[in-house]
């Protein structure tokens, strides 16, 4: 605290715990609803306390699934967002580190031509291009597999635009130095840049890693094969089940473990992003 | 932009940007050319009958009305959008920023709806608001106020309205904390030792020392709004009721994938990517002038 | 960092090159996509599981690809990707779709007769198979869950308000709702899926034309027609008993149950499917009646026609492969089959020997009502105008009439306006059909 002012930091803290609650309400009701029984949750008002049902629902959400047929656990649904989410965070990052370096550190033929095509992809979401995509990735022969479902989705600039952004803020002392101590680009590169920009890096990870794991219509679209089902597919096949009332105490369960992965990668992802922050103020 | 120091032209550069432009090239350019291709064509959706008809597919577009109403409702929802999340995500973070009890904390609590995918986010809003089992309906039913947002287009566009800022809030939180965090205490410090009160020194230091981020949020927020609320818009309303919610990107996806006009969907999204470069080509021109880095 | 980099840009380099190989089995797997979700895709999956265990030369493998508009455009993408899978099911809207790709579908019909299966048309219900036959008779598709709109009762809240019978007209269903609004209600009742219940099915149940050539069925030249003054006049009546709230709208689809299973509404017209929920959900007595008749426009009932999906069996495949599907078509047929899929979901019955069965089981005894769709749908021999419709882009066709009754109801058009400009903007789209299709 830089003075003293009870007052204003008594409204500060007021309006933050104001919107914390505002904010977290709808997840709070999914907590609740994940915690009482079937029959319960059709009937209005819905309750706004928490039930006695969450290790019922959780362990029948958890290890049964939709199907009573033990085919497709959620746990195993888990299993595949993760691995889908993984390609697609390190993928772009690595993807758009190298190519946000090449563009605000070297000079060389076609560079803003490069820049403006890869910046204009920020612009239009899969669920646009998705027909005329999902015929080029069939012709690539990729349909049903990892390839298939991520490579189209690191086509993005997000990234890529964060890291040219994040570069050009970098001093450029750090460059000359290191050319005097004779390093490389790439030795600049790993050596300097990155770690330089690691906090944003770690705040992209975050943001890729959510981005990947909440991918819903490209995977339902490209993956035939019920052994790559992810959680948010799963639970759109549970909200959508074509002449039947949705079964809100699992789909609320469902929701509520699709989010903890995603929940524990920010809350984890965090303390690395303020433990950067200070080691720069230093 | 180059920077002032750089390296000079080698094959190494090329290898750099290889990966990106590839996939590029392959996932983004390909198919936006087989979409321009398409949006020539009137097809039957197995594509066993095909028909090559010129602009036909615009000059049908530029006469319904539908499809032009759909502009303006894209414009007026992107700008809400845009402006609440942004707007309140900077009072949050800046109080975040002052109070040193419990920032770490409240940080967490804050960014936490982030992770909740925008279909999941669109499922828990259409369960609030629920017209028979919404919690919030049942208050607001309680308060004496009607809530139908199946019926009434305007109640749907808040709604729809409040989903994707609520979706958003986090992410730009996040940044704006993250860069005010980055301003060093001394500058501050010096200032308040000066008498700033805490609002001018936000306006006169913090603000603009965010510009960077503040950018990049702008841009991220526009698109967002724009493209990136489909999912939302998909679970809550559908586009409708009666098209009240249908944006451009709603429209494209429903044309093209539920109605499997190809020919007219593929029209409408070339005119989306003459209108995406367009948009980059004026905001990345204009504000890139008037930041400071 | 630097490792993790390069590993990561080596995955997505051997990720490239990667193409998934699907393992060779002696078994010839039978891929069916559909789009049931929930309770209802279990069964399925018990279906496919029990079929399996008969015989060990084909493998059926379900696969559910999102709801019915998404699970047709994925088989569709699929087909033009030539990834099809053997059999999709295709909602009753995408009929004229599925129908016009000749290219692109094996008629049942043909694939029994090529296939050498044995295949008797006659064990099916009239009512059912009518939707899908082409022109000259021949079966397109097989159909799988089929139903019919029902009017919903709340027994309790009749009995509270004082209505002794459930309506059989719409005199008698707005007398009704009054009286339930005035014992405490807070709805007298409620539809869902409203262009199949208010208006395709209002039309063949007072055997009124939806459009010319025989709903569609005639040729790609049809045009809508439902604009009649007995439409428009229902329709503005419904508008109007939103007044004391008689009627309150609830959404497409069956977006409106939860009105009714939460005792909102007393009475509510949508799919006899439901019946699974309303087992599960409906703590009151409740029971299905017939739809009810509007008696300005016809003295009798005709018939009601059937929602729900069939199944296509899609080309392109080996000749082989369509022996398992026969096969497995028969099987689902089956009187035991198809009974157990009846009693389980509210579905119709697609066999006159199912619903037989049905009867010796005594299920019709211990639930009374629940064969009140396969009664309707059988009522009378089917009309030109009651046999079903086949009109091309029906889906957005069905998203523009709900459109418009979504601005009728919300008093933004009149009932008179809004079905004009329904037919209309539905016009264009099946002319727009008929251009990509001729």
């Amino acid at each position: 605290m830089i003075e003293k002012r009870p007052i204003t930091t008594f409204i500060s803290h007021f309006v933050i715990i104001v919107g914390i609650i505002i904010i977290a309400f709808p997840v709070w009701i999914t907590f609740v609803a994940a915690t009482h029984d079937a029959i319960r949750m059709t009937q209005s008002p819905i309750p706004i306390w928490p039930g006695d049902q969450f290790f019922i629902n959780l362990k029948a959400t958890l290890w049964d699934g939709i199907s009573e047929s033990d085919t497709r656990p959620v746990a195993f649904m888990l299993l595949n967002s993760l691995i889908m989410a993984m390609i697609i965070a390190l993928g772009k990052i690595s993807v758009s580190l190298l190519s946000a370096f090449a563009i605000v550190y070297f000079r060389f033929p076609f560079r803003m031509g490069f820049f403006w095509m890869i910046f204009l992809t920020l612009m239009l979401p899969v669920e646009v291009r998705i027909l005329p995509t999902y015929e080029v990735v069939a012709k690539l022969g990729m349909l049903n597999s990892y390839a298939g479902l991520t490579l189209p989705l690191i086509a993005s600039a997000t990234a890529t635009f964060m890291f040219r952004q994040v570069f050009l803020t970098v001093p450029d002392e750090l460059l000359e130095a290191s050319r005097i101590d004779g390093a490389g680009p790439m030795r600049f590169f790993f050596d300097i840049l990155i770690p330089v920009s690691r906090t944003n890096i770690a705040a992209l990870f975050v943001i890729l890693f959510i981005y990947g794991w909440n991918q819903y219509l490209w995977p339902l679209l490209i993956t035939n094969d019920q052994s790559m089902v992810t959680v948010v597919m799963g639970i759109k096949e549970m909200l959508e089940s074509a002449e039947q009332a949705p079964v809100w105490n699992k789909i609320m369960m469902t929701t509520l473990l699709a989010m903890i992965p995603p929940i524990i990668v920010v809350v984890f992802m965090q303390k690395m992003f303020v433990k950067g922050l200070t080691e720069t103020e230093k | 932009m180059l920077k002032r120091v750089h390296f000079g032209t080698s094959w190494l550069p090329f290898a750099l940007v290889a990966p990106q432009i590839l996939i590029t090239l392959v996932f983004f350019m390909w198919p936006a050319a087989q979409a321009m291709f398409q949006s020539l064509l009137v097809q039957d959706a197995f594509g066993l009958k095909t028909e090559f008809v010129w602009f036909d597919n615009f000059k049908e577009l530029l006469n319904d009305e539908i499809y032009l109403q759909s502009f303006y409702r894209t414009a007026f929802f992107s700008t809400l959008v845009a402006f609440f999340s942004l707007s309140i995500a900077l009072v949050l973070a800046a109080l975040a920023d002052r109070v040193i009890k419990g920032a770490t904390f409240y940080r967490t609590m804050l960014i936490w709806p982030y992770a909740v995918a925008p279909v999941l986010a669109g499922a828990l809003w259409v369960f609030m608001f629920n017209p028979s089992l919404g919690i919030i309906t049942y208050t607001l039913d309680l308060l004496g106020y009607d809530w139908n947002h199946k019926l009434n287009g305007g109640q749907a566009m808040s709604l729809v309205v409040m989903a994707a800022t609520w979706k958003q809030i986090s992410y730009n939180f996040l940044f704006f904390f993250a860069a005010m965090q980055s301003i060093p205490k001394p500058l501050i410090e010096a200032a308040a030792i000066d008498g700033a009160g805490p609002a001018r020194r936000f306006w006169t230091i913090i603000f603009p020392l965010i510009t960077p981020t503040t950018f990049f949020l702008l841009v991220v927020n526009i698109v967002y709004a724009f493209f990136d609320t489909f999912g939302i818009i998909h679970a809550v309303t559908e586009g409708g009721p009666a098209n009240a919610t249908t944006t451009l990107v709603y429209k494209v996806y429903n044309d093209g994938f539920i109605g499997l006009d190809l020919g007219g969907s593929a029209a409408q999204s070339v005119v989306l990517m003459v209108i995406v470069i367009f948009i980059t080509v004026i905001q990345f021109r204009y504000i890139e002038k008037k930041v400071d880095y | 960092m630097t490792k993790k980099n390069i590993t990561s840009v080596s995955m997505i380099a051997a990720l490239m090159l990667a193409s998934v190989s699907t393992s060779a089995l002696a078994q010839t797997e039978i891929s069916w996509w559909h789009a049931m979700g929930g309770v209802n895709g279990e069964r399925i999956n018990k279906m496919a599981t029990d079929f399996n265990a008969t015989q060990s030369e084909y493998k059926i493998m379900p696969v559910y690809k999102g709801n019915y508009t998404e699970t047709m455009t994925a088989a569709i993408a699929a087909f033009r990707a030539k990834q099809q899978p053997h059999i999709v099911q295709v909602f009753e809207v995408g009929t004229a779709t599925m129908m016009a790709a000749e290219g692109a579908v094996y008629p049942i019909e043909d694939m029994m007769k090529d296939t050498g299966e044995p295949f008797d048309k006659s064990i099916f219900i009239p009512g059912v198979i009518s939707y899908y036959q082409a022109s000259d008779g021949k079966l397109l598709s097989m159909p799988f869950n089929s139903s019919t709109p029902v009017l919903w009762y709340n027994k309790d809240a009749l009995d509270k308000a004082g209505v002794e019978n459930v309506p059989t007209t719409w005199d008698e269903m707005d007398a009704a709702a009054k009286k339930l609004v005035d014992s405490g209600m807070e709805c007298g009742y409620s539809f869902g899926w409203q262009s199949w219940v208010m208006l395709e099915n209002y039309s063949t149940w007072h055997n009124q034309p939806i459009g010319t050539k025989e709903n569609g069925f005639g040729g790609l030249d049809t045009e809508l027609t439902f604009n009649s003054d007995a439409l428009k006049n229902r329709i503005a009546k419904i508008a109007a008993a939103q007044e004391d709230s008689s009627f309150v709208y609830g959404g497409r689809r069956g977006d409106s149950l939860p009105k009714f299973t939460n005792g909102e509404c007393g009475m509510w017209i949508n799919s006899s499917a439901y019946y699974g929920s309303m087992k599960a959900q409906a703590k009151f007595n409740y029971g299905q009646a017939m739809l009810p008749l509007d008696t300005d426009v016809a003295d009798k009932p005709q018939n009601s026609i059937i929602g729900g999906a069939t199944l296509w069996v899609l080309k392109g495949h080996d000749q082989d492969d369509y022996k398992g599907v026969a096969q497995f078509m028969n099987y689902l047929a089956t009187p035991e089959v198809q009974a157990w899929w009846h009693q389980e979901t509210g579905y119709v019955p697609i066999t006159t020997a199912a619903t037989e069965l049905s009867k010796e089981q005594g299920f019709y005894e211990a639930n009374p009502g629940t064969d009140t769709a396969a009664k309707q749908l059988s009522l009378n021999p089917p009309t030109a105008n009651s046999k079903g419709l086949r009109f091309g882009n029906f889906v957005q066709i069905r998203d523009v009439i709900n459109e418009e009754l979504e601005a009728i109801w919300a008093g933004d058009k009149t009932a008179s306006e809004g079905l004009d400009t329904a037919v209309e903007r539905g016009n264009k789209l099946l002319r727009k059909f008929e251009k990509a299709n001729d």
